[in-house]
């Protein structure tokens, strides 16, 4: 019974943390700028393919993530500056541009560094609850995702950067006749967007085999949790990875992981059919 | 010799895409006068005040503040020399509280000097007491007096303000006054509003401008501040 339960849990918080990981980022794009990025499997990649370099360099694994993360908030904030800037208010440029990035990324990778790359080991052994066993490193993940959602709490709720932030996102033009610079807070927010990407895939490297086309396998949860939430990963981001990975586990559960994949779209379909705005514009029209 | 103007602008032109809004406005204004742009509907005075503060580029003409050519800045860059801008229809963050509106207008002037919420509590009682309440559920007047809040906070030398009166009932327009009048006599602070509504140009200005097919076409003397003078002008 303890054993089932924790089991049932124990799923429940790996596809619910690998939901935030992987959308965290570009839900804080999406929201801020409504850059629809679609380089962010690619910004995913860089953080695994730098954590994987840095490691095998003689890093230690913490260490080596940072870097991966780093690297990844580091290029965002070049390209916001360089690709993305010049398109302010032109949503499909920008997502015609990211996605010419992405092809950029997916190829150059393969071509300089080649189809595979040399793997990092899960770390922190299993534990066993129950007569199952069960990853160590899995349970981390989940607390990295709680720690993410509690940076971005922090983050946007309670500093300046957070105001600024949040008044440019409600009404850039008035944010800056206020003194706030437009440019400076978008070009911070794609760091940390991309820099959490690079995180999503630094934390996830030593769980999987590195390929320059990997940023798909978690291109389209990030998506549907970002479409799910709606534009504000403050009020959206959580319940949609909660809500996703409670109906993706008990599919998963009983009817193993293709129909699982299969009722989470469902699902997604179901819920932006009754909430158009998603989670959050839901929450935001309550409020008001 | 007359000391410098706080707000000097030359031959002022801008345009929506391809239509001329703006065709030459002359504004002078001098340290810590109150004065009125005045005129009927469509004839320019928003688009005047929106690109005073920068969000609107001026296709010709200048700009200076305090002596400084401020027409190719922007309204950040704007902002931060110290003019506070008060829109037609306020735009509060409406989902933020009235004290995170407030911190972001601490950049008025650059951020470098103290905030000035306790003051802005002071003129405002109703924002204290609302601190924690999200704007965007606040009436009319409250959002009025939160905007002009979120501006005084960071200390503004020039105040731009944008129908001050449209929507608010007239009891807060008279507080709204009051404390406009205060902020000049007690900071000094230049003001520079737009209004339609007679009785709060009356109450406030103490001379004019009158705008015509985007420009400005006479001056309001403070003789002509009076119920004919400017209806006179209002109802050309």
């Amino acid at each position: 019974m303890m054993g089932n339960l924790f089991s049932y849990f124990y799923q429940f918080a790996d596809v619910f943390s690998f939901l935030v990981l992987s959308a965290a980022g570009l839900a804080i794009i999406f929201g801020m700028m409504g850059v629809i990025n679609m380089a962010h499997g690619e910004f995913i990649m860089c953080g695994v393919y730098v954590t994987a370099a840095t490691f095998h360099a003689g890093l230690p694994l913490p260490l080596a993530q940072a870097c991966g993360t780093l690297v990844a908030a580091l290029i965002g904030m070049v390209l916001e500056v360089v690709l993305i800037r010049p398109l302010y208010n032109r949503p499909l440029d920008s997502l015609l541009v990211t996605w010419g990035l992405s092809l950029v990324a997916t190829q150059g990778t393969l071509v300089l560094v080649g189809s595979t790359f040399p793997g990092i080991g899960t770390p922190g052994g299993g534990f066993e609850v129950g007569g199952y066993g069960f990853s160590v490193y899995r349970m981390v993940l989940f607390a990295a995702s709680l720690l993410v959602l509690a940076f971005v709490y922090l983050l946007f709720m309670r500093t300046r950067f957070g105001v600024h932030a949040r008044a440019v996102m409600q009404n850039a033009g008035m944010a800056q006749a206020l003194g706030v610079r437009r440019s400076q807070v978008y070009a911070l927010s794609f760091g940390i967007g991309a820099g959490l990407a690079g995180l999503c895939g630094a934390l996830y490297a030593p769980t999987m085999s590195l390929i320059p086309t990997m940023g798909a396998s978690f291109i389209v949860e990030a998506f549907v949790t970002v479409v799910v939430g709606g534009s504000s990963v403050l009020l959206g981001t959580a319940p949609a990875a909660a809500a996703l990975a409670i109906v993706r586990t008990g599919l998963n559960a009983w009817y193993g992981q293709i129909i699982g994949q299969i009722g989470l779209l469902i699902a997604v379909i179901l819920i932006i059919r009754v909430l158009p705005d998603g989670f959050s514009g839901w929450l935001a029209k309550r409020e008001s | 010799m007359p000391a410098e103007p706080v707000l000097e602008v030359k031959g002022l032109m801008s345009s929506y895409g391809a239509t001329p809004i703006l065709t030459g406005v002359d504004l002078s204004i001098g340290e810590g006068e109150i004065v009125a742009l005045v005129g009927r509907n469509g004839v320019g005075k928003s688009t005047t005040m929106r690109c005073l503060i920068g969000l609107l580029r001026a296709s010709g003409g200048t700009i200076h503040y305090r002596g400084q050519d401020v027409t190719r800045m922007s309204a950040d860059e704007r902002a931060r020399l110290g003019i506070g801008y008060i829109p037609q229809g306020r735009d509060v963050f409406p989902r933020m509280t009235v004290e995170e509106n407030l911190q972001v207008g601490e950049l008025i002037g650059g951020g470098r000097q103290r905030s000035r919420m306790d003051l802005v509590f002071q003129y405002f009682p109703i924002l204290k007491e609302r601190r924690k309440q999200v704007a965007g559920t606040m009436s009319g007047g409250q959002q009025q007096q939160l905007a002009i809040g979120r501006v005084l906070v960071g200390g503004p030398a020039l105040i731009l303000l944008d129908e001050p009166s449209e929507g608010v009932q007239p009891s807060i327009v008279q507080l709204i006054c009051r404390v406009l009048r205060s902020i000049r006599d007690d900071l000094n602070t230049t003001i520079l509003f737009v209004e339609q509504n007679l009785d709060t140009i009356l109450s406030l200005a103490e001379r004019g401008y009158v705008m015509e097919k985007g420009r400005v076409v006479a001056r309001l003397e403070p003789r002509d501040v009076s119920q004919e003078g400017v209806r006179r002008h209002l109802l050309l």
